[in-house]
């Protein structure tokens, strides 16, 4: 059933070339709620086998060389697969009024999420590794024709990035499989690596995908990426292509080479540290909403590192846990900078302060609070259930990681503040406003339906996994408790 | 020996030699119809392929002067593909003054190439090597009025010469040492050898023709202005087909003459042999392709330093001695000379639109013609390495080829890290490419002119072959690695 998702989201993006303007975002739609559909069908099951990887579908592709299409889920994979759709479902929402060439921007758009599913589901090394390196021509196309502030380096030096992310691990997947000789990721979880191979091996595919997850000092990719692509592009970048990195460092990197992880999990633990405080400290300094959007999305993403690194049960669920909720907020976050951008064309804090936005745009303020404490980590919101889920298993292992991280969450609570209060509750007497070049008086703009749907559909999905976060932690940590580089 | 043996076996070879005079003729005589001619290659390539198919399975010749077997019939299939191909394209081409002569010079170079293919036995292969040779050089230099494709032609011949040259005394060397010039019999006579210098010597020279032929680094300085200034169905003939003859010619060399002399490329275990000479030659062609290509505004030009690269990516299947690694080269030639064309096709459209093949003259393709610009997309997607694409696949397999090679474990680790920073660099270059396609504004005030239809047909379906090796790669592997079999 689930691998219906990857086949509904191509058989989509083939679709939308080929059909009018005005159908084009409806088919996108269609195709995201389908997906989204299956997917919380899937994760919501009663009665699933959350903890092995259950397979779906599995086929001989190139038996000369021992791939099969091979897909399968487990308990991790599912909570992926909810939120691609999730994301997808939203991201269209947010794109509702593209006027530029909408055939291709859906047709990019739904191979970026069709190959993510692709990722989630995966069950084989080289399967797993055509849908990874998939999504990576659709987001130069994405940045580069529908995208703003220096769109053109922008994606370039994005997908340069996430290229030199896929030669780490095409190297890292060559050793294993020349080693094992097999490509079945069941068989690989447990095919003992010799020690020496793994010292070297690990490092190198760790670091491949964790590129891709934004890790310091390689992350400087995303703001820069991020801030140049267009909202829906924002929107899957941070929201669910960062955490395809972290998923394969999670499923491939891990749990292939266990030895070398426990050989550099003290270093992973450093540099996602280091992340999570140096992202913050430079959104502080930011004047432009996305950077700021951008940089708080490294600093999260560094604490999915972190969790990672911490080795036991605890801090990866939270780990996991964290990607699925850094997936909604920073989508949420982004969708709305894209609408705070397309109604007042600046994303300067300080033009935006001198507009009286929460008058103006009292759903929209209502929705970034939201986002804001939900990104600052406040209980009731996911941020913190996967914060602090992460902080206890961390504690653990690295018990400094956590006072640095602390005082990092306080620059975070600071970079989120500022940048809410300037771009909704400035004073307009404070702050002689520049003349902005194509400023629309605000009132004849309304917020559409479109818009209000999605972000309420991503408050709601924070305010619920914050509430109860058990609803996922429970499909999760079977999964987690599966995999065997775990320290107890 | 028995003639009508040979003239059976010989089939495919003697129609495309009468279908040469044939269209030789009726170019002289109806000078204007060139679709007549066109229709008369077409059709002759189209029944040497037919009798191809129908030869049987396996024969030999005279002391392996022509030898039948599974994968060279299925290469003189895919080389007579790449020429059909390559004339369907030369007839969307502006029309030239001399049609019959172009495509008579494009039959004779096809059976060149199945002469390389189909002989075991190395006089006959440099009888092969100087008929594709001639014949391609006149073919760069047929655009008469343009005075760098006269260049262009005097380069290839000076070069391919010379090449030549150092190729004949190789052989002649190692016909001194072993006494016999057929492959099967030179190979168990050299493992009698040690390693002496005049080996070496001979060994090196012979593989300097070949790498040549394949544009390795550095005996690649012809490939950038052949391929910016031959008439366009040529330099697509040149990327493709002479690529493709050429890597089975050298793999068959290499393995079954040569095959006692590898030595090993490892990174800290080097055995002198000619695995090294190749994995010296490969690393400079990725270096070297890739570092210039970044700095070219022209596309031809950027295709052709493209072409050294790839030419370094295919040499690391063969450094990696071995059975496996020589499907992994046959394999990336095959969809790489598909991709060519392909994309040959495409610069030839945007030439005749706006004359000239820099970036600028590509700006607005996805507005003026979206499924050509759509196949440009699949051509250099796949050049880069990008799934879901053949170029993907072929990647892979050649990468895990090479790091399976018997020897050193991961020795040759240095190789393939360098191929794949090469790759890192050549997306760059690919993605300004598409950029110009899909994102820049049309500049020049070229017509926007309906692609012919035929043409346009060829360059759709090589781009879905493209795909479909792709995403089903085994359609094309399960053949070749079963002729390599038997």
């Amino acid at each position: 059933m689930m691998a219906w998702t990857i086949y509904l989201t191509f058989a989509g993006a083939a679709l939308v070339l080929l059909l009018p303007r005005f159908l084009a975002r409806w088919v996108a739609l269609g195709t995201a709620v389908a997906g989204f559909g299956l997917s919380a069908t899937a994760l919501f099951a009663p009665g699933a086998d959350f903890a092995r990887l259950t397979t779906i579908v599995r086929v001989p592709w190139v038996p000369a060389l021992g791939m099969n299409y091979h897909l399968a889920a487990d308990g991790i994979s599912l909570t992926m697969t909810f939120v691609t759709g999730l994301t997808a479902v939203c991201a269209v929402l947010f794109s509702w009024k593209i006027e530029e060439r909408p055939n291709e921007f859906f047709f990019w758009f739904l191979l970026v999420v069709g190959g993510s599913y692709g990722v989630f589901l995966s069950a084989d090394l080289f399967l797993f590794f055509v849908f990874y390196e998939l999504v990576i021509a659709p987001k130069y196309f994405l940045i580069a024709i529908w995208g703003s502030t220096n769109k053109e380096y922008g994606a370039m030096k994005l997908t340069l990035y996430s290229f030199l992310g896929g030669v780490l691990v095409f190297i890292g997947i060559l050793a294993a499989y020349t080693t094992a000789e097999t490509l079945d990721l069941a068989q690989l979880s447990h095919f003992a690596f010799p020690a020496p191979l793994q010292i070297w091996a690990f490092p190198v595919l760790f670091l491949g995908f964790a590129i891709l997850a934004g890790i310091w000092p390689l992350h400087t990719w995303a703001p820069t990426g991020h801030v140049a692509a267009p909202t829906a592009g924002s929107m899957l970048l941070a929201g669910i292509v960062m955490k395809l990195g972290a998923y394969g460092a999670l499923r491939v990197a891990l749990n292939l080479f266990p030895l070398g992880f426990a050989f550099w999990s003290k270093w992973i633990a450093v540099f996602a540290v280091i992340g999570i405080v140096w992202a913050a400290a430079v959104a502080l300094r930011q004047n432009d909403l996305k950077f700021v959007i951008g940089y708080s999305s490294v600093s999260h993403m560094g604490f999915v590192l972190l969790g990672l690194a911490a080795a036991n049960a605890l801090g990866v669920s939270g780990a996991v846990l964290q990607m699925f909720s850094h997936g909604v907020i920073g989508a949420l976050l982004f969708g709305l900078a894209g609408v705070i951008y397309y109604r007042t064309h600046t994303r300067n804090l300080d033009d935006l302060s001198s507009l009286r936005l929460n008058r103006r745009m009292p759903f929209i303020a209502f929705a970034f609070v939201m986002a804001s404490a939900a990104s600052l980590g406040i209980p009731g919101f996911s941020g913190f259930a996967a914060e602090i889920t992460i902080l206890i298993g961390v504690w653990k292992t690295y018990p400094i990681a956590v006072w640095i991280t602390g005082l990092g969450m306080v620059l975070v609570a600071a970079f989120t503040l500022r940048a809410l209060q300037k771009t909704f509750f400035g004073n307009e007497r404070q702050h002689i406003p520049r003349p902005i070049v194509g400023l629309q008086p605000l009132p004849n703009e309304p917020i559409i339906f479109a818009e209000k749907l999605g972000a309420s559909l991503l408050i709601v999905a924070t305010l619920v996994v914050g509430l109860d976060p058990k609803l996922l932690l429970d499909r999760i940590e079977p999964a987690v408790r599966a995999m065997r580089f775990l320290q107890p | 020996m028995n003639y009508f043996e040979l003239v059976r076996l010989g089939l495919p070879e003697i129609i495309l030699v009468l279908t040469a005079l044939a269209v030789l003729a009726v170019g002289l005589i109806r000078n204007r119809l060139a679709g007549v001619c066109s229709g008369i290659a077409a059709a002759g390539i189209l029944f040497a392929a037919a009798a191809v198919l129908r030869l049987p399975p396996h024969a030999a010749l005279a002391h392996g002067m022509l030898v039948v077997s599974p994968l060279n019939s299925l290469f003189q299939v895919i080389c007579l593909a790449l020429a059909f191909f390559t004339v369907i394209l030369a007839r969307g081409d502006r029309v030239l003054p001399n049609d019959g002569e172009f495509l008579a010079l494009i039959l004779l170079a096809t059976i060149g190439l199945l002469l390389l293919i189909s002989s075991e036995e190395l006089l006959m292969i440099f009888i092969g090597l100087e008929l594709t040779g001639l014949s391609l050089y006149i073919l760069t230099g047929f655009d008469k009025p343009d005075p760098l494709s006269a260049e262009a032609g005097l380069k290839y011949f000076l070069f391919g010469s010379v090449a030549s040259a150092f190729t004949l005394f190789g052989i002649s060397l190692i016909y001194g040492l072993t006494g016999t010039t057929e492959l099967g019999a030179i190979g168990p006579r050299l493992a009698a050898h040690a390693l002496e210098p005049l080996l070496l010597a001979g060994v090196v020279m012979t593989l300097i023709g070949f790498l040549f032929k394949v544009a390795g680094a550095p005996f690649h300085l012809w490939a950038p202005d052949t391929y910016q200034a031959a008439p366009i169905p040529a330099a697509a003939f040149i990327a493709s087909g002479s690529k493709v003859a050429s890597f089975v010619v050298l793999g068959k060399i290499l393995l079954i003459a040569l095959r006692d002399v590898p030595g090993e490329a490892g990174w800290h275990a080097l055995v002198a042999g000619w695995s090294p000479v190749l994995a010296v030659v490969a690393a400079l062609s990725i270096v070297i392709g890739n570092l210039v290509a970044l700095t070219q505004k022209n596309v031809r030009r950027l295709l052709a330093y493209s072409a050294v690269a790839h030419a370094g990516y295919t040499l690391v299947g063969l450094v990696a001695h071995g059975t496996d690694g020589f499907a992994a080269t046959l394999f990336y030639t095959t969809i790489y000379a598909l991709t060519l064309i392909g994309a040959f096709g495409v610069v030839g459209f945007v030439r005749r639109e706006t004359g000239g093949v820099d970036l600028a003259d590509f700006a607005g393709l996805s507005a003026r013609a979206p499924l050509l610009a759509g196949c440009m997309a699949v051509f250099m997607l796949s050049l880069a390495g990008l799934p879901p694409l053949a170029g993907f696949f072929g990647k892979f397999y050649l990468f895990s080829a090479a790091f399976r090679a018997p020897g050193a474990a991961h020795g040759l680790l240095w190789l393939v890290a360098l191929a794949l920073g090469g790759s890192l660099v050549s997306l760059y270059y690919y993605l300004i490419v598409l950029k110009a396609v899909f994102l820049d504004e049309a500049t020049t005030s070229g017509c926007a002119l309906r692609p012919h239809l035929l043409p346009r047909l060829t360059i759709t379906l090589l781009a879905a072959l493209v795909l479909l090796f792709g995403v089903f790669p085994s359609s094309l592997l399960d053949r070749i690695l079963a002729a390599l079999a038997s």
